[in-house]
C-alpha cells in the first residue's frame, strides 16, 4: 500500500531557502539601475496641502525626482467622483489630505539612505481643517453600511425577558499587523505599457487586476512576481496607495524604482484591525438556556471608504438561541482604511460574545463550558441547514482534558499558585470554511517529475508543502519529485491567500488538475501501451510513479511512458469550485482555547502559565505545519489580549507608540507551552480533501480566553482590551491605600 | 538621516579633542538609541566620533571599589563574576533591559546618555520641550501613561528610560568623566537632572566631556537584593515602574538598606527617605507598607498615569519583601 501523504507532519519543501537566505523576497530583487524610494507623509489629520517646497530636497546628491499631486502622472482609472470610489484613496489625485500619515509625496534617489534624507527636506504647508480620529467622541456620525444590514431572528431584544441576563460593552483597540517584513515594492516600467512589479501581496492576481483598472493597459502586459511574503496577516491583501505611488515615480522617471516603507509608515498605509465598541446584551433560563442574545458593534473606518468584517457574524449561528438580533456600523474618521487582519470580525466579535457568555455562566452559576455545550448549536440556526461537519463538542472534551479543567475551583479567585492568583479561562471561535474557484496546471516530465503551478500565495503557512502532499496522494508520485510553484502572475489564477481558504480552494485544484493528469497517463498506456490495452483509468493503480494493472502484473513508470512515446512531457489544466453542496451545508471551521494563567496579586501582571487550543477544521493535510498556523494565531491572540493596543493622540491624529518598541507585538518570553490538537475528521462534503480552513480560527475567540481566565483567576473583568497591569493593579492597591 | 562624517580616534585626548573642535558631533559606541534619535530626525549630528577603540572595556578591582569601563557592554557587564557576586542588583537591572540583541551592543555609559522614550520627544511633528525647547511639552496634555510621577516639571514630563541607572543610583555609584580640562568624578544620583527649565539637558556632562568609568563602591548588598520591573510585555519593554532594593539584614533588623526606582522620573529616583524610615527597624510586611507610604508622597499624576501611584505603592513593597526573603 502506498503511505499517504496528507495527514504526515512532512518539513516545508521551502524550509531550506527560508533559513539559509536562499528565498528572494520583493525587496531582495535588483533590477539594473534601480532607483530607491521614500514617501514624505502628512502630519496633519485633515485639510489640504498649500504648498510643496522640493528646491532643498531636489538639490540634496543623487535625487532623481519628486513626485506629488502636482506633477504626478495620470492614472486613467481614477474615478473622478470619490476618492476612494474603488481602489482607495486616489494617490496624488488632489491636495486633499484625509488622515494623518497619507503620502504626500514620493522621493525618488540613487541610494536608499539619499532618498530617506531628501525626503526629509521636502517642505510641505498645510490650510489644517478640523479632524475626527476619536471614536467615543465621533458617534453622532455612525452609519451603517448597505453590506451590513440589521439582522434579527424571532423577537428583537427578548434578551431584556428573560430571568437572568447580562449586558456589557466591550472594546478592543486599534491594531496593527506588524509583520516582520515592512510593506513596499519595486515596479518597472519596460516599455510605456508594460509593467513589472515585485510586490508583498497576498494574491498576485488581484494586484494585476487592480493595476489593469488603474493604468488601463492590458493584463498580460502587467508581470507580478510575489514567491516569497513574510508575513502579511491580512495587510497585503490589497494594492495600496504606496504602491501606485511607486509605480507612479518609476513610470515618470523611466527607471525601475524601489521602495520600502518604515516600520511608523506601517501604522497608517497598510491597514489595521479597527477599534472597535460593542455591547452584547443576552439573556437565559435559570436552568441555562439562552432566550436572546442582541450583538451591537460600532468601528471605524476612513473617510473614503467603507470597511465591513463579520464582527456580528458569530452571534448569528454559534448558539442555539431563538431570539437573536445584531446591528453593525461604522464611524468615518481621519485615518486611513482598515483591512482584514487575521480572524478578521469575528476575532473581535468573538471577544464580546465569548466574554459574555462567560460572564452569564457565573450569573447562572452554570460552569462555562457546560453553558457552551447546553446551547450547542447542532444545526446552523442563521440559515436554518445542516453543519457540513461540526466537531465542537469533541474539540471541548479534548481541550478540557488537556488544560485540566476538572481541577478548576469554579469560584473567581479562589486559586493560588506560588503566591500569584490562578485562573483557568476558555472560548470557542469559529469562521467560514470556504472554497473559491482556482486553477492549477500540471507538467509531467519525461524525467518523472510533475511540477504544479498556480498564482496562489504563502504568506507563511506552507502553502507549497500542502500541495505537494495533497498532489502526492493523488499521484502516487514520490513527494520529492513534485514542485508547486506560487506567486507569479503569469501561473494560472487562483484568488488571494485569505480567509484561510487555500487549501481548500488551490488545494481542490490541485487535486483534479492531478486527477486529470492521470486520466491523461491512462489514456496514454491504453492505446499505446499493449498491457494496458484492456483497462479502463478507473481500473489502473497509480502508485511510486507507475501506472499497475489492477492485477498487478505490469506496471510502467511515468518516465518510460512519456519516453516511449517520445513526450518530453504532459500538461494538463484544471479548473476547480464549490458547487451546490454549498447550498445544502452550513460550513465553518471550529476552535476551542484553554488558558491558564497566573496574575501577580500586588502588580497586575498577567503571565499565561499553558494554553490548549483545540481545531476542528476537518481533516488536517499536514500536522506540523497547522500546527505551526495555531500556534502563530495563538500568539497574535496573546498580543489581543494582553499587550497590542495602537494609541493616537487625537489633538494630532497621530500615533504615539508606532514602532516595534512601544507597540507590544508579543516576545517569546510572553508566549507559554501551547499545545494543540485537532479533531482531524473529514469534512464530507467540502471539498475533496475533507479539509476545513484553518488560520482565522487560530485566533478567533482566544482573546475571550485570556481575559475569562483573568477574571476567574482575580475577580476582575477587563472588558477593554489589552489586559495590562494597570487594568487589574486595584486587585490589592485599593484595600493597601483605604487604610 | 542627515549626511555626517565619521572618525574612530585611537585616544581619549584625539576624542575629547574631536569633540571640541565640532560641537555639533556626538560620541558614538553601541549607537543602540542615538541611531533611533538620528533616523527619526531627533538628532542630526554633523560627525560621529566612535569611541570603540578607547580602552574602556576593563572591569577590575581596585580595592573598595568596582571600576567598570564606560565601554563595557550591558550582557558583559551582568555577566561578570564581579558583578554577580558582589553586585547581584546591577547584574537583575541590566538584565531586565532592553532585549538581548540590545544589551550585546549598549555600552556602560551609552546606557547612562539614552534619552527619553517618550513619544512627544522622538516625532518632530509634535511638540516638544526637551527636543525644541519653548515648543511645550506633547505629553502633559496627551498620552502620558508612561510618564513622570516625580519631579516633574510644566516643561518636561518625561522619564528616564534605564534600568542600569536605577541599580547604580542604588548602589552609590560614581561616574568618571574626562574633558578638555582633565577628569572629573561625579555622584550618580548627580549625574541625572531634572527638567525643571531646562529639559533639553538630561545630565550634567558637559558638551564636550566623555564618560570613561562606572565606580561603585564595595558594599554588603550581595544577599538581599531585588530588582522588581513592572512592564507591558515580559521582555523588551520599558518599565512601568521598576524598584532595585538592597539591604543588610542581621538579627532581623534592617542595618542598612538602599531603594531606587524607575520609570517614575527624569532620572533613577532614589527614595532616601524611605530608606531612612527603615534603617534599624525590622523587616516587617508593616514596616516596608509605611516605607512605601513615604516613598510616594509628593507624587503628581496625569491623565493616564494615575496607576503608577499605586503600582509604585505596592511594588516598593513586593520589592522590599522579596529582597528581605532572599
Amino acid at each position: 500500500m502506498k503511505k499517504q501523504q496528507t495527514g504526515q507532519p512532512m518539513n516545508r519543501v521551502d524550509g531550506r531557502l527560508k533559513v539559509t537566505g536562499g528565498a528572494k523576497y520583493f525587496a531582495d530583487h535588483q533590477p539594473a539601475d534601480m532607483q530607491y524610494a521614500a514617501l514624505v507623509c502628512s502630519t496633519i489629520s485633515c485639510g489640504a496641502i498649500a504648498s510643496i517646497n522640493t528646491t532643498k530636497a531636489l538639490r540634496a546628491p543623487g535625487v532623481a525626482d519628486i513626485v506629488s499631486h502636482l506633477n504626478a502622472p495620470p492614472v486613467p482609472g481614477y474615478k473622478k467622483t470619490n476618492p476612494g470610489d474603488k481602489n482607495g484613496l486616489q494617490i496624488f489625485r488632489d491636495n486633499r489630505i484625509y488622515s494623518n500619515g497619507q503620502p504626500v509625496a514620493i522621493v525618488v534617489a540613487n541610494t536608499m539612505e539619499r532618498a530617506v534624507y531628501a525626503a526629509s527636506l521636502v517642505e510641505v504647508q498645510y490650510n489644517q481643517e478640523t479632524h475626527y480620529t476619536n471614536m467615543e467622541a465621533s458617534m453622532d456620525k455612525a452609519f451603517q453600511n448597505n453590506r451590513m444590514k440589521d439582522y434579527s431572528r424571532g423577537e428583537i431584544n427578548a434578551w431584556q425577558k428573560a430571568p437572568v441576563t447580562h449586558s456589557a460593552q466591550y472594546t478592543i483597540p486599534l491594531e496593527v499587523h506588524n509583520p516582520m517584513e515592512l510593506a513596499g515594492i519595486i515596479a518597472h516600467w519596460t516599455s510605456p505599457d508594460t509593467l513589472t512589479l515585485y510586490a508583498k501581496t497576498q494574491g498576485v492576481k488581484s494586484v494585476q487586476e487592480t493595476i489593469q483598472e488603474l493604468f488601463e493597459i492590458p493584463e498580460q502586459n502587467i508581470t507580478v512576481h510575489s514567491r516569497f511574503v513574510g508575513g502579511a496577516f491580512g495587510m497585503a491583501l490589497r494594492v495600496w496607495p504606496l504602491e501606485i505611488a511607486t509605480i507612479l515615480a518609476a513610470k515618470k522617471i523611466r527607471k525601475p524604482v524601489k521602495l520600502v516603507i518604515t516600520r511608523e509608515q506601517m501604522f497608517t498605509l497598510v491597514g489595521y484591525r479597527p477599534n472597535s465598541s460593542q455591547t452584547i446584551s443576552m439573556g437565559a433560563t435559570a436552568d441555562g438556556k439562552l432566550t436572546g442574545i442582541t450583538h451591537e458593534a460600532v468601528a471605524i473606518t476612513s473617510p473614503y471608504e467603507d470597511f465591513t468584517e463579520g464582527i456580528v457574524a458569530m452571534t448569528k449561528f454559534m448558539y442555539d438561541c431563538p431570539n437573536v438580533n445584531t446591528r453593525y456600523q461604522l464611524v468615518p474618521l481621519n485615518m486611513s482604511t482598515p483591512i482584514w487582519m487575521r480572524g478578521p470580525g469575528e476575532a473581535t466579535g468573538s471577544f464580546a460574545l465569548e466574554s459574555a457568555i462567560d460572564e452569564l455562566s457565573y450569573k447562572l452559576k452554570i460552569d462555562p463550558l457546560q453553558l457552551r455545550i447546553l446551547n450547542h448549536a447542532d444545526t446552523d440556526p442563521e440559515r436554518n441547514l445542516p453543519f457540513s461537519s461540526k466537531y465542537l463538542k469533541e474539540a471541548y472534551q479534548i481541550g478540557a482534558e488537556k488544560i485540566g479543567w476538572s481541577s478548576r475551583n469554579p469560584a473567581p479567585r479562589s486559586m493560588q499558585e506560588n503566591g500569584m492568583l490562578a485562573g483557568y479561562g476558555m472560548s470557542s471561535g469559529t469562521f467560514g470554511a470556504y472554497r473559491g474557484k482556482a486553477t492549477v496546471s500540471a507538467i509531467l516530465k519525461a524525467d518523472g517529475t510533475l511540477t504544479l503551478q498556480s498564482a496562489a500565495a504563502d504568506i507563511g503557512p506552507g502553502t507549497a508543502t500542502a500541495m505537494v502532499q495533497i498532489a502526492a496522494d493523488v499521484t502516487g508520485i514520490s513527494p520529492d519529485k513534485i514542485t508547486f510553484m506560487l506567486g507569479e502572475s503569469s501561473f494560472p489564477y487562483a484568488p488571494e491567500q485569505g480567509g484561510s481558504a487555500t487549501v481548500s480552494t488551490v488545494g481542490s485544484a490541485v487535486s483534479d488538475v492531478c486527477h486529470t493528469l492521470l486520466k491523461e497517463l491512462a489514456n496514454l498506456a491504453i492505446s499505446q501501451v499493449p498491457a494496458f490495452k484492456q483497462t479502463t483509468p478507473e481500473q489502473i493503480i497509480y502508485e511510486d510513479g507507475q501506472l499497475i494493472t489492477a492485477d498487478r502484473q505490469t506496471k510502467i513508470t511515468h518516465e518510460a511512458l512519456l519516453q516511449q512515446q517520445k513526450l518530453p512531457e504532459v500538461k494538463v489544466t484544471a479548473t476547480s469550485q464549490g458547487g451546490e453542496e454549498r447550498k445544502k451545508y452550513s460550513m465553518y471551521s471550529f476552535s476551542v482555547h484553554f488558558a491558564k494563567v497566573h496574575v501577580h496579586p500586588t502588580t497586575g501582571v498577567v503571565r499565561i502559565q499553558h494554553i490548549v487550543s483545540v481545531a476542528d477544521a476537518g481533516a488536517i493535510v499536514n500536522t506540523k505545519t497547522a500546527r505551526s498556523q495555531m500556534i502563530g494565531g495563538v500568539v497574535g491572540g496573546i498580543g489581543m489580549a494582553l499587550t497590542e493596543e495602537a494609541i493616537l493622540d487625537h489633538r494630532f491624529g497621530r500615533f504615539v507608540n508606532n514602532n516595534y518598541a512601544d507597540y507590544h507585538v508579543p516576545v517569546n518570553a510572553d508566549t507559554p507551552p501551547t499545545d494543540v490538537y485537532f479533531v482531524n475528521k473529514k469534512d464530507p462534503y467540502i471539498n475533496p480533501m475533507g479539509s476545513k480552513g484553518l488560520g482565522e480560527i487560530a485566533l478567533i475567540g482566544f482573546a475571550a480566553a485570556v481575559s475569562n481566565a483573568v477574571f476567574h483567576a482575580t475577580g476582575i473583568r477587563v472588558r477593554d482590551l489589552p489586559i495590562t497591569p494597570d487594568k487589574l493593579l486595584h486587585i490589592t492597591s485599593t484595600e493597601n491605600t483605604n487604610t | 538621516m542627515n549626511p555626517f562624517s565619521y572618525v574612530r580616534p585611537n585616544s581619549l585626548k584625539a576624542a575629547i579633542d574631536a569633540m571640541a573642535r565640532d560641537h555639533s558631533a556626538r560620541f558614538i559606541a553601541g549607537g543602540t538609541n542615538l541611531l533611533d534619535l538620528m533616523k527619526n530626525g531627533v538628532t542630526l549630528p554633523e560627525k560621529l566620533i566612535d569611541i570603540n577603540q578607547l580602552p574602556l572595556r576593563e572591569i577590575r578591582q581596585d580595592g573598595n571599589t568596582l571600576h567598570i569601563g564606560a565601554l563595557v557592554l550591558n550582557s558583559n557587564l551582568a555577566a561578570h563574576e564581579l558583578v554577580k557576586t558582589q553586585h547581584p542588583l546591577l547584574s537583575e537591572a541590566l538584565l531586565a533591559g532592553a532585549s538581548q540583541q540590545l544589551r550585546n551592543m549598549a555600552t556602560v555609559g551609552g546606557n547612562m546618555m539614552q534619552r527619553t522614550r517618550c513619544s512627544y520627544f522622538y516625532d518632530t511633528s509634535m511638540p516638544c520641550n526637551k527636543r525644541q525647547p519653548n515648543s511645550g511639552c506633547g505629553a502633559i496634555g496627551g498620552i502620558n501613561r508612561m510618564h513622570a510621577i516625580f519631579g516633574a516639571s510644566d516643561n518636561c514630563i518625561a522619564v528616564h528610560p534605564s534600568d542600569m541607572c536605577v541599580a547604580l543610583a542604588a548602589l552609590d555609584a560614581t561616574v568618571l568623566v574626562a574633558g578638555p580640562k582633565g577628569e572629573r568624578r561625579i555622584p550618580f544620583t548627580d549625574f541625572h537632572r531634572l527638567p525643571g527649565n531646562t529639559p533639553q539637558l538630561d545630565n550634567n556632562l558637559a558638551k564636550n566631556e566623555l564618560i570613561t568609568a562606572v565606580e561603585i563602591p564595595t558594599h554588603p548588598f550581595t544577599k538581599h537584593i531585588c530588582y522588581l520591573k513592572v512592564r507591558d510585555r515580559a521582555s523588551y519593554a520599558f518599565a512601568l515602574v521598576s524598584v532595585a532594593v538592597a539591604m543588610d539584614i542581621s538579627d532581623n533588623v534592617i542595618r542598612n538598606i538602599r531603594i531606587a526606582m524607575g520609570g517614575v522620573a527624569h532620572k533613577p529616583w532614589r527614595l532616601p527617605d524611605a530608606e531612612k524610615a527603615l534603617t534599624g527597624k525590622a523587616p516587617t510586611s508593616d514596616n516596608f507598607r509605611l516605607a512605601a507610604n513615604i516613598a510616594i508622597q509628593g507624587a503628581k499624576t496625569y491623565a493616564h498615569n494615575g496607576f503608577k501611584k499605586d503600582l509604585a505603592f505596592n511594588s516598593i513593597q513586593t520589592a522590599l519583601l522579596k529582597a528581605a526573603t532572599a
